[in-house]
């Protein structure tokens, strides 16, 4: 019997809606506890595929008939055994397509809304990895904000609404993933744009995006009017775009703020963290829409599956914001830190162009939660 | 580069999950107790696999040894003689021997696992002499020595006592268990 694909784009749609899923991960028990595909009501089982080589019986019975079954591996090859062989024995399953390689590589594009005079900005939502990346569109004219590696989906996405991406920016220098900044550039003939302070050791030429600078895309004014917020990095950038939205990188997060640790010490840049955070962010209009970079945990997902809130909650909400006492914070942001990601050293010297590893190497460098933050 | 002497070489390059596995678990089939299999792969993911694997199945992973794209896994059938008493009298536990070593320098260790074992983690400056290898290496050691015999779990260690009694050797004392609750220094490749 042939099992049916599921798509990375059919399981995100199914964490938007909220809907029921059965997942079935084949992957050996360290890798799942390191990083699942997370849905609100999504239910699961870790059996490693090489457990069942010899057969089904032993996982059947603890999986559901009366809901949807996906089964997930790492890259494809074992989930298509395994729902063969459930598939075999009676059951309807699918597996997913690509496995959590493709997962992780997934981007969902979401409109956030409009801007002045005609003006589109939409969030691409890297689902399996928490990233967010942004695109600004006026008048057939595009800027793009922390993409990732997945370059072709937004030339492509860039296309298909008429638009030519004419600057990237990168609010940081990431540690976390892999920019697709200076590629995208590159095939476009836009102008690449980093925090100079984070770009000492690049080995490109780039455009350094300063304090103040303010940038009109399209023929109307969009202004995309750069902060310098550091804490998360030292040249850590923030943008105001179209006075409405705030693009806040990896310094303040949803329901967390950023982890000063990645690039240095964590104690040389707490005070800069809380100065952008406690000082900077303040005088800003409470109600600006916070976009940052990365999203933690599936519980931050708008209904449509977006990822922004008011400034004005986020400081009467996010825990990060609410420290009086400036020892209590430094220790937040200094102690029992979450692990740092996967290979970051290296992610970050892919991003400076100081190493240039292939795309398998890139995947593997990548595989894994995203954990910049703390709350 | 080491010898490190499978038993038998495993050629899963090209394949992808969940091929390397399901051809190493027919292949352990076909190995004899105590056998050690190399398996190449270029898939990444085997490594972490293999090795949970092997600890699932009750077999040995012993290491891996990567050589540009191609990882050399090493694993283990565990013989099953765990069970069967041990005859040599002389022996010392892992503890005691640790103290030995921290005390002097010109202590004698032999450790009898396969070479791919010792080639992964062993004590310091322990010698290799696998067991299937003792009988023809015996000259190559010295019988005033005090010598410390040690393995995985006490066993072979314990047959390779017996051996060098019966070749007249007088200060043989066997290591229990041996290497797998050692606590103390080790050394080896990939370390």
């Amino acid at each position: 019997m042939t099992v049916k694909g599921m798509t990375s784009k059919e399981v995100t749609q199914r964490v938007f809606n909220k809907e029921e899923l059965f997942i079935l991960d084949v992957r050996n028990e360290s890798d799942y506890k390191d990083w699942k595909i997370d849905g609100e009501n999504f239910k699961y089982l870790n059996v490693p595929y090489f457990e069942l080589l010899d057969g089904v019986e032993e996982v059947i019975e603890k999986i559901p008939t009366d809901k949807e079954v996906l089964v997930v591996c790492a890259k494809e090859g074992s989930s298509v055994m395994v729902a063969e062989m459930l598939s075999d024995a009676g059951l309807n399953v699918s597996y997913l397509k690509g496995g959590m390689k493709s997962w992780s590589e997934h981007l969902e594009p979401v409109k956030l809304g409009d801007l002045n005079d005609g003006g589109e900005i939409f969030q691409f939502v890297r689902i399996g990895k928490g990233c967010l990346s942004y695109m600004i569109v006026s008048h057939g004219e595009a800027a793009l904000i922390d993409a990732t590696r997945m370059t072709d989906t937004y030339l492509e996405f860039a296309n298909s609404i008429g638009a030519k991406i004419t600057r990237v920016f990168d609010t940081h220098l990431h540690a976390d993933h892999i920019s697709g900044g200076r590629t995208i550039a590159e095939k476009t003939g836009a102008t690449y744009w980093l925090p100079p302070k984070d770009a000492t050791e690049v080995t490109f030429d780039y455009q350094p995006l300063e304090d103040g600078n303010d940038i009109t895309i399209g023929n109307t004014v969009i202004t995309i009017h750069a902060l310098y917020s550091p804490g998360h990095t030292i040249g850590s950038t923030s943008f105001v775009v179209d006075n409405k939205f705030l693009l806040s990188g990896d310094i303040l997060f949803i329901d967390s703020i950023g982890r000063p640790d990645l690039a240095g010490k964590a104690e040389d840049w707490v005070g800069d963290l809380r100065e952008t955070l406690y000082k900077r962010y303040r005088e800003l209009s409470e109600e600006l829409i916070v976009l940052p970079a990365h999203f933690m945990i599936i519980d931050e997902l708008n209904n449509d599956g977006s990822v922004s809130e008011n400034l004005g909650t986020l400081f009467a909400k996010n825990h990060g914001l609410n420290i009086e006492d400036e020892n209590e914070f430094r220790r937040l942001v200094t102690e029992n830190l979450p692990p740092q990601p996967n290979d970051y050293q290296k992610i970050r010297q892919t991003n400076m162009g100081k190493i240039s590893p292939d795309m398998d190497e890139q995947r593997e460098m990548e595989i894994g939660p995203n954990r910049c933050a703390v709350r | 580069m080491l010898n490190m002497k499978a038993n038998m070489i495993l050629d899963a390059k090209g394949l992808a999950c969940p091929m390397p596995i399901v051809k190493t678990k027919k292949a352990m089939n076909n190995l004899e107790a105590g056998q050690v299999l190399e398996v190449q792969a270029t898939d990444k993911g085997s490594k972490a696999d293999l090795k949970a694997w092997s600890e699932s199945t009750g077999y040995q992973y012993l290491g891996t040894l990567e050589e540009g794209d191609v990882l050399k896994h090493f694993l283990r059938k565990s013989s099953n003689d765990e069970s069967i008493g041990k005859k040599h009298p002389n022996v010392i536990s892992n503890e005691e021997l640790e103290k030995n070593l921290e005390a002097s320098e010109n202590i004698v260790v032999i450790d009898v696992r396969e070479a791919a074992e010792y080639a992964f983690n062993h004590i310091p400056n322990a010698i290799s002499i696998p067991l299937g290898e003792l009988e023809n290496r015996v000259n190559e050691l010295n019988k005033q020595d005090k010598i410390f015999v040690v393995c995985r779990t006490g066993n072979r260690s314990d047959f390779a006592a017996q051996k060098l009694t019966e070749n007249g050797f007088t200060k043989v004392i066997n290591v229990i268990p041996g290497m797998s609750q050692w606590t103390g220094k080790t050394t080896g490749i990939n370390r």
